[in-house]
């Protein structure tokens, strides 16, 4: 009884296992080797912010054209001798252009991109101090009849402070 | 006229609208295709390089070869569908004498001599740069690629994608003109 349930599971675990194989071998197509953490740090850095010319809006770690494999190869290559990050991001540039970095420079190009932002928010809090400012000009105050009137109506026995136009007591 | 400022103050998001549009609608309008991208090159010196002819590896050539008269410099590859479309305008200019050096970039050795003898081999120099070297060097991207290149040996202007007889004469041709 025991046996024949093992056999009818069987199936379904083989089926899991190769699955498993499969991922394990795709992971594995590209395999580098660092001499040490900071390098292999820097490289992954590097194909995460560099940006593959040919599969526009993906970078070169998740792209697989051709192109981006020899992108990843030649920063492999820099990251091996010793170049810096901005060494690398440098030479990318020199060839393919700002187009290949994520983070774009300040450049009379990209400039709107930068301030953009900047004069929106300069927009906004114009907008709010000219409201303000309405705002304030639309305060009521009274004037000498309206106040003798209230003075009336609430009797000369409670004694009421009222913001006049002259900032004083009626 | 606080009425009046009142409806200019009213407009005013419209008339940024239309301005936003306009700025957005003139890329689209215009045609241009945001895949084709300018060159880091421009106003620069070609690479230095060593590479061998695509007949003879005991040949080579280096940057000197871009020196002397202006020229063109056709990226090519036998895997590349589009090269195959623009190969017979090359071997059109070729015929009117333009001077076109050919770099297959990235290819086989004897399928690139098999394309050239079967389709004619429109290329004064054919430089053979297996690893894409060179093509690195001069940033391309995806073959076929045309950079314009001065007698001086500097590259004024790239061309991505095939040369035909529209973007020829409407574009390049203008542009090749202009140069020393």
């Amino acid at each position: 009884m025991q046996l024949s349930s093992f056999r009818y599971y069987l199936i379904p675990i083989g089926i899991l296992l190769l699955s498993l194989t499969s991922t394990a071998a795709n992971s594995a197509i590209e395999a580098f080797a660092f001499d040490n953490v900071e390098q292999e740090q820097v490289f992954h850095d590097l194909t995460k912010q560099l940006r593959c010319p040919k599969c526009q809006n993906q970078n070169i770690s998740d792209s697989n054209a051709p192109l981006a494999q020899d992108l990843r190869n030649k920063t492999y290559e820099l990251v091996k001798q010793g170049n810096s990050e901005q060494q690398v991001v440098d030479y990318m540039v020199a060839r393919f252009g700002n187009f290949v970095r994520y983070d774009p420079p300040l450049t009379p190009a990209t400039i709107f991109l930068w301030l953009g932002p900047l004069i929106f928010i300069f927009i906004g809090f114009y907008f709010l101090y000219t409201q303000l400012k309405s705002q304030k000009k639309q305060d009521d105050y009274l004037d000498s009849q309206e106040s003798e009137r209230l003075q009336q109506i609430l009797g000369s026995k409670t004694s009421v402070k009222i913001k006049t136009k002259q900032g004083k007591k009626q | 006229m606080a009425d009046k400022r009142k409806i200019l103050t009213l407009l005013l998001p419209f008339a940024a609208f239309i301005i936003l549009a306009l700025f957005l609608a003139t890329p689209l309008l215009k045609g241009s295709d945001p895949r084709k991208l300018d060159s880091a090159l421009i106003g620069q010196k070609v690479p230095e390089f060593t590479l061998q002819d695509i007949y003879d590896p005991q040949k080579q050539y280096d940057a000197s070869i871009f020196e002397g008269q202006k020229m063109l410099l056709n990226v090519w590859a036998t895997w590349c569908p589009t090269c195959y479309a623009e190969h017979k305008f090359l071997n059109k200019l070729a015929g009117q004498g333009m001077y076109i050096v050919g770099m297959n970039y990235k290819d086989n050795r004897t399928k690139a001599i098999k394309w050239l003898t079967d389709l004619k081999d429109p290329y004064q120099i054919s430089l053979f740069d297996k690893d894409g070297m060179l093509g690195l060097d001069l940033g391309v991207y995806g073959a076929p690629e045309t950079y314009l290149i001065d007698s001086k040996g500097i590259i004024q202007y790239r061309h991505v994608g095939d040369l035909n007889e529209k973007n020829w004469y409407e574009t390049v041709l203008p542009i090749f003109n202009e140069m020393e």
